[in-house]
């Protein structure tokens, strides 16, 4: 069997006590809420805290609160969002979004705060200490090389998480308690440009909340590329929001994930998009150009050049269904 | 069933003949599966679910590089480790062993070289599994890098350091070609003659179980081993031998397997490693390997690059055949040999074909080894053949289904290359899947996007010769009777989740007049039971229920006797049912089954009789006619119905129609339960299953995980309606034939067919995955698949004449010395 | 980045032997048990308290069959740990069946043949169970989508499917959903 190196093993009551416990032990300790990333992770040997801090008592962080804005709870359970009608009729692309999660009895486990602050995946990574051996390692664990573009300084790690892209194009904010205090940031802010540094939140930093806006008139959706209907972290992700005025587009937020690092924001397209209508000719020319903002590198299921001609149909087709 | 040649058959005989024609009880029914309870409440024991007191836990150290010599190995480390209780290498384990006679290439640890990522060069046992992995890191060694190679292409070339000694020449481990009739004549004649390449990525097998195995050195010496193996017969041979110990001194105990498909079917270095581990700390040992080692264990389907062309006449009537397959064997030997000679065997048992000829080579590469999957051999020129007939059914201008109806093999024929076909079902398979898909209607008339492809298959039901030669029988079941009306049913056999135990338990029931419930059954044991050679080529239905039949039969003629005389009724007359035993005359006029028993007992003294089976001789004669030859063969049919996405050509099976001849069912849900496993796993090969490695980085395996082989899931699985021919085969217990590999086969040509019919493009290569199918759409010749075909370097062919023309079944030229060792081969 | 060591040395091992002692209620028994903090629930059930019937594929959360029931609840014992199981309802395989037979899951998976080599079953029966009490009458889209998180390489899930449609029928014909003599 894999098993679990040996950790040191605490669970605090609330997110005060979390941060402390953080600040105390230094960035050898980690927290775990359902622990189906971090698990995996520890049993491949490539995430290995000294301490795991759980957030399995906390029960500050769950619950699901709605007036205009949704304010979620980190460690609310995917299945409690799944489960939550009123999410599902509010929010449907973020439903759509936690519902494609891995399984339902994943799902059952793991929680939106993990899924937020999920650790980059790659074919390269994603291997016990054996394989990696094999290969003479790599930048993000135990090696120096980039084997997926060797002359790179960064790691290519694919962001995978379903509900960060819907995240995004939702407007959403994310709270982080640290013994320094409280901070709220927009979700893009959360992630940064390499698979090794993917997240800019602290080590020692909680994330407590996530709020989502109200958002008004404006319709979402969000489509997710995978070989199967269950298990398969997304290979291509679009999540695209749109505001209209009559049938011009008024705002629009389109974000990929699952093609490099960090979830890209396609700026050039919603700028495109402003002000037009959403015709065939117009869905057709965005997706060329949002496209262009895709890198998908050979790392994850599928060939890196089947998913890049994948996000423009996906993204014509989300645009598409805004109509 | 299996009658008697010519002999007059006795009174009892005689009586369970018109027992078994009023009607069986039990055959052909759907009873619950003997161990179905265990099963669903968590009482069966598989392999990693035993547990000794003081038992070790075994880890293996495998190596990191693909190909090179070891230089050194330094356990001390490890050994200081504390819980550690032993370490080994290579050097003790000095004897090679291997499933095929002419393949015994592989060593429990490796010695001199290792040849894959992943073989093991050496193992600990230390005192739970945590230690044991911590020790197995601690292992260091050295090695010398030797060029790797992991393109049979380039295997193909005479290589500067050949991973074996021994092979054909090089990096090729097998090299045959085999003419039957007059091939190129057969062009000549030809209206058209199609050829093209296809390539058919490897697969493995992904049984939920992983491997496990414990072994025990009995307080006296002896040896036990638990495992979970498809070949418990194997197993022991190559543990004896390896280990040094006589047979009778070794017993393996096949545990009922998690799902086996053929990946269970080598014996395994681990069970060797496991075993002496016990042997040496005196302490039962386990091992149980991780999902990761599995993968290295593979065995699994062979990729292969194949040449398939074919001279046709107008009305779809081929003339003839010159098939080519280049298997990517992987670093050892394994059921090599005979995957090659399969990729050439049942191209004949379908349609009519009058001149054929095969090339095949098998290649050594530096990755795990290839071996035996659920059709075994057989798929990867099967996909070629169903999608070239579909080709050609295009070029003339006739429907799919009749190109193949027209020309079918017929029943009780030879083939060119000299099988002989009995019951031939597949007519009524095509009939029923066309009738029930509509694809008269509907065929060719779906809207852009939406396809139905159709293909066929056939399958043997249990290979005609043993691995190594013998004269023995491939099936053995002892029957003991118990006063009480108890039965114990004795059969080397191993269930691997086909229901070879219910189907053994059901065989006897039926015959005797019994319920499943008063037999008790003693399986897969060498020491206990008589040997069955194993779960593997659809075998085990077919062998084992003739002995079963042949043993019943024999217990039934001894209690018929004593009954009779009591009863003071011909033992003609006497039937056996409902654990009664009676006049059919007067039913009332009988006996419990137990009171039988006892009668019996009292007269010929304590009851336990044996039969066996042993499949009769073949008609073909000729080196390598071994490959191919069965006692019955089964027959499939399937129409699939897709959807593809012509942006993404993402494709989604829709439905799937399936059909079997199955001959007679035992147990009807046994066999519809294999016929939906099967069109499954042949969906997974279709659609998404790959096993592939990174040459560029050093030929690590590229996807060892659960998460990224992709198996489908509930989502992926479409509805399947299945039909069942029956049609007794003379060969076959009551009649029945195989259903555990046929049913797979069709799957993958049928969704290539229908993604054509859908969209209007070939993909020749397995599986048809979205980026091949888009590349396809958007190439000038809407085709995406291989384009070159290397030579094989063939330069002996053998030619054997057919039937047709006057041949015996033997090769004019006497066979070749064997190369490099003096066993022969055989299946 | 995590650097689990100094230059290409294998991780560092486990280094807490020492076994932490608790209390598990498993199929409606509290069961007292010592084992190792860095063990899985997967690994304690199997290992320290003889419940084998819970199986493996993969310990990474990608198979499915090791799922036991937690409060009710689908869960993946390989991917929970022993020390985050207390004060929870486990229920694993063994626990279904009660001192008048099996579970009626139990039952139809073993009579229409839903268990062929039977290793995912364990898995199979917790997930269908579940379902069961949610969903008297679960449609064939429901089903596939929650048994997706659990893989069978022997049935291609049709009969997996038949066995809890015809386990629902009996149970609503028994009218209650907990027949069977099962704890939880
Ligand atoms: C087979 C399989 C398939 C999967 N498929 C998908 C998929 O399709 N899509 C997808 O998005 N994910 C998938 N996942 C990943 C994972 O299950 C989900 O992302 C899940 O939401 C993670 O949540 P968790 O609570 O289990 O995270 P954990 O494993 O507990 O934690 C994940 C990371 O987040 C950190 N963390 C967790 N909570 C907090 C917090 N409150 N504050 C700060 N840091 C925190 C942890 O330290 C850790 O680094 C899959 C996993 C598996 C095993
Ligand atoms: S992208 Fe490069 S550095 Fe990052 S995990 Fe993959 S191989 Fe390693
Ligand atoms: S063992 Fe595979 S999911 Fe737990
Ligand atoms: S019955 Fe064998 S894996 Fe499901």
């Amino acid at each position: 069997m894999m098993r679990l190196p040996s950790f040191r093993y605490l669970a605090p009551k609330d997110a005060a006590e979390t941060a402390k416990i953080l600040t105390g032990e230094g960035p050898d300790a980690m927290i775990v809420a359902g622990g189906t990333d971090l698990y995996p992770n520890m049993k491949r040997r490539h995430q290995m805290p000294k301490t795991l801090v759980s957030l399995r008592n906390v029960n500050d962080l769950r619950g699901v609160e709605m007036n205009g804005a949704v304010t979620i709870g980190s460690n609310e359970t995917l299945r409690g969002l799944e489960r939550n009608a009123e999410l599902k009729t509010r929010l449907p692309a973020l439903w759509t979004a936690v519902q494609s999660i891995s399984t339902p009895i994943l799902r059952n486990m793991g929680t939106i705060g993990g899924n937020v602050c999920l650790d980059t995946r790659c074919n390269y990574y994603n291997q016990n200490w054996e394989w990696r051996r094999g290969i003479d390692f790599c930048m993000k664990c135990d090696g120096t090389v980039c084997w997926v573009a060797p002359s790179s300084s960064v790691c290519w790690a694919v962001n995978s998480s379903d509900t960060v892209p819907v995240l995004i194009a939702m407007g959403a904010k994310f709270t982080l308690v640290s013994t320094r205090g409280e901070r709220t940031i927009e979700a893009i802010e959360m992630f940064g440009e390499d698979g090794i540094d993917y997240l800019t939140k602290q080590k020692d930093e909680v994330l407590t909340r996530i709020e989502i806006p109200d958002q008004g008139n404006a319709t979402s959706v969000y489509r997710k590329v995978r070989r199967r209907g269950a298990f398969d972290f997304p290979v291509a992700a679009v999540a695209a929001r749109v505001e209209m005025d009559g049938d011009e587009v008024k705002d629009v937020n389109l974000v990929l994930n699952a093609v490099g690092p960090k979830p890209v924001v396609c700026e050039s397209t919603q700028e495109f998009l402003k002000g037009k209508k959403l015709t065939p000719e117009v869905v057709e020319e965005a997706a060329k150009l949002a496209a262009r903002g895709a890198k998908p590198l050979d790392n994850t299921d599928h060939l890196s050049m089947w998913r890049k001609k994948v996000v423009s149909v996906e993204v014509k087709r989300a645009l598409g269904a805004l109509r | 069933m299996s009658d008697d040649n010519g002999t007059p058959l006795s009174p009892e005989q005689q009586g369970l003949r018109d027992q078994l024609k009023e009607g069986y009880n039990l055959i052909g029914k759907s009873p619950i599966k003997v161990d179905g309870m265990a099963k669903t409440t968590g009482e069966t024991k598989f392999a990693d679910d035993l547990s000794l007191p003081r038992q070790l836990f075994v880890k293996l150290h495998r190596s990191h590089v693909a190909y090179a010599r070891i230089k050194s190995i330094d356990t001390s480390k490890a050994e200081a480790l504390p819980g550690v209780v032993a370490v080994l290498t290579g050097e003790s384990l000095p004897i090679p062993f291997g499933i095929l006679p002419v393949s015994q290439d592989e060593h429990a640890l490796c010695i001199d070289k290792v040849r894959f990522i992943g073989d093991p060069v050496a193992a600990v046992a230390a005192i739970d599994e945590d230690v044991a992995f911590e020790a197995m890191q601690l292992i260091h060694v050295e090695y010398e890098k030797l060029d790797p190679v992991f393109d049979p292409a380039k295997a193909l070339l005479n290589n500067e350091e050949p991973l074996h000694d021994y092979g054909d020449d090089g990096n090729v481990h097998k090299r045959v070609s085999m003419n039957f009739g007059d091939v190129e004549g057969a062009f000549d004649d030809a209206d058209l003659v199609l050829e093209e390449k296809y390539f058919f990525e490897g697969n493995t097998h992904l049984p939920l179980e992983q491997h496990a195995t414990l072994a025990w050195r009995e307080p006296d010496g002896r040896l036990t081993v638990w495992s979970c193996t498809q070949t418990p017969h194997y197993v022991h041979k190559a543990m004896s031998n390896v280990l040094e110990m006589p047979p009778s001194r070794v017993r393996i105990i096949a545990t009922p397997n998690g799902g086996g498909f053929g990946g269970k079917s080598d014996p395994f270095n681990h069970e060797i490693v496991c075993a002496k581990l016990a042997l040496i700390t005196n302490r039962p040992c386990k091992i149980a390997l991780t999902r990761e080692e599995v993968f290295y264990c593979h065995r699994g389907r062979h990729p292969t690059l194949m040449n398939m062309k074919v001279g046709f006449r107008k009305d779809g009537q081929m003339t003839g055949m010159h098939f080519q397959s280049l298997l990517d064997g992987g670093g050892y030997g394994s059921y090599g040999v005979a995957s090659t000679y399969y990729t050439g065997a049942l191209q004949t048992v379908t349609y009519k074909l009058p001149n054929y000829r095969f090339d095949g080579v098998r290649t050594f590469t530096n990755k795990p080894p290839c071996g035996p999957k659920r059709g075994h051999g057989t798929p990867q020129p099967r996909f070629a053949l169903e999608v070239h007939l579909d080709r050609a059914a295009h070029e003339l201008g006739i429907d799919p289904a009749d190109i193949r109806l027209n020309h079918l093999c017929p029943p009780d024929s030879i083939t060119a290359n000299w099988l002989k076909v009995g019951s031939m079902g597949l007519g009524p398979c095509i009939e029923k899947v066309v009738e029930a898909s509509g694809w008269r209607e509907r065929y060719g008339k779906l809207p852009h996007g939406k396809g139905l492809g159709l293909a066929c298959s056939s399958y043997i039901s249990g290979a005609g010769l043993p691995i190594y030669w013998n004269a023995m029988p491939h099936s053995g079941v002892t029957v003991q009777l118990d006063r009480g009306g108890g039965v114990a049913v004795f059969c080397g056999e191993t269930e691997i989740g086909q229901g070879s135990d219910t189907v053994l338990a059901m065989c006897v029931a039926e015959v005797l007049g019994i319920e499943l419930e008063d037999i008790r059954l003693v399986v897969g044991d060498t020491h206990t039971t008589p040997v069955d050679l194993g779960s593997y080529s659809s075998r085990v239905t077919l062998m084992m229920g003739n002995a079963a039949f042949q043993a019943a039969e024999r217990a039934r003629e001894m209690i018929a006797k004593a009954a009779g005389e009591r009863l003071e009724v011909p033992s003609v007359r006497l039937r056996f049912a409902e654990n009664r035993v009676f006049d059919v005359q007067d039913p009332e006029h009988g006996l419990t089954f137990a009171k039988a028993v006892q009668l019996a007992e009292t007269k010929f003294g304590t009851i336990a009789v044996a039969g066996s089976y042993t499949p009769p001789a073949t008609p073909g004669k000729y080196r390598g006619a071994g490959v191919g030859p069965s006692p019955a063969y089964s027959y499939s049919a399937a129409v699939i119905q897709v959807d593809v996405d012509p942006e993404t050509g993402e494709t989604v099976v829709e439905k799937i129609w399936v059909a079997h001849d199955i001959g007679q069912s035992i147990n009807e849900m046994l066999v519809i339960g294999q016929v939906e496993g099967g069109v499954y796993m042949g969906l997974g090969e279709a659609i998404m299953e790959e096993m592939t490695y990174r040459p560029n980085r050093f030929g690590v395996h590229k996807i060892p995980s659960m998460l990224e082989y992709k198996s489908p899931t509930t989502y992926e699985m479409p509805p399947v309606e299945t039909f069942l021919i029956e049609d007794p085969d003379p060969n076959g217990p009551f009649g029945a034939k195989e259903v555990g590999q046929g049913p797979l086969l069709p799957i993958m040509p049928a969704v290539a067919n229908a993604v054509f019919d859908a969209v209007g493009v070939r993909v020749d290569e397995i599986p048809v995955t979205p980026d091949k199918v888009l590349k396809a759409m958007t190439s000038k010749d809407k085709r995406y698949g291989p384009t070159k075909y290397p030579d094989l370097k063939i330069t002996d062919t053998m030619y054997v004449k057919t039937l047709e023309q006057g041949g015996d079944g033997t090769s004019p030229r006497p066979p070749k010395a064997p190369t490099s060792s003096g066993k022969k081969v055989s299946s | 980045m995590n650097p689990t060591t100094e230059a290409g040395g294998p991780p560092p091992p486990p280094t807490s032997l020492a076994k932490t002692h608790m209390v598990l209620r498993v199929n409606g028994e509290d069961h007292e048990v010592a084992f190792r903090p860095h063990k899985t629930l997967l690994e304690v059930l199997r290992e320290d308290m003889d419940l084998t019937g819970t199986k493996h594929g993969c310990e990474l959360g990608e198979c499915g069959t090791c799922t036991v029931l937690m409060d009710g609840e689908p869960k993946l014992s390989c991917l929970v740990l022993g020390l985050e199981s207390d004060g929870v309802d486990i229920e694993t395989v063994e626990g279904m069946a009660g001192p008048e037979g099996g579970h009626p899951l139990q039952h139809t998976f073993a009579e229409l043949g839903a268990a062929q080599c039977g290793y995912c079953t364990p898995g199979f029966l917790l997930t269908a169970k579940a379902v069961l009490e949610d969903d008297k009458d679960p449609s064939r889209e429901t089903l596939v989508e929650e048994l997706s998180g659990n893989l069978c390489r022997c049935t291609g899930y049709l009969k997996i499917y038949e066995a809890i449609e015809l386990a629902a029928q009996r149970m609503r014909e028994k009218g209650s959903s907990d027949e069977g003599g099962s704890h939880v």
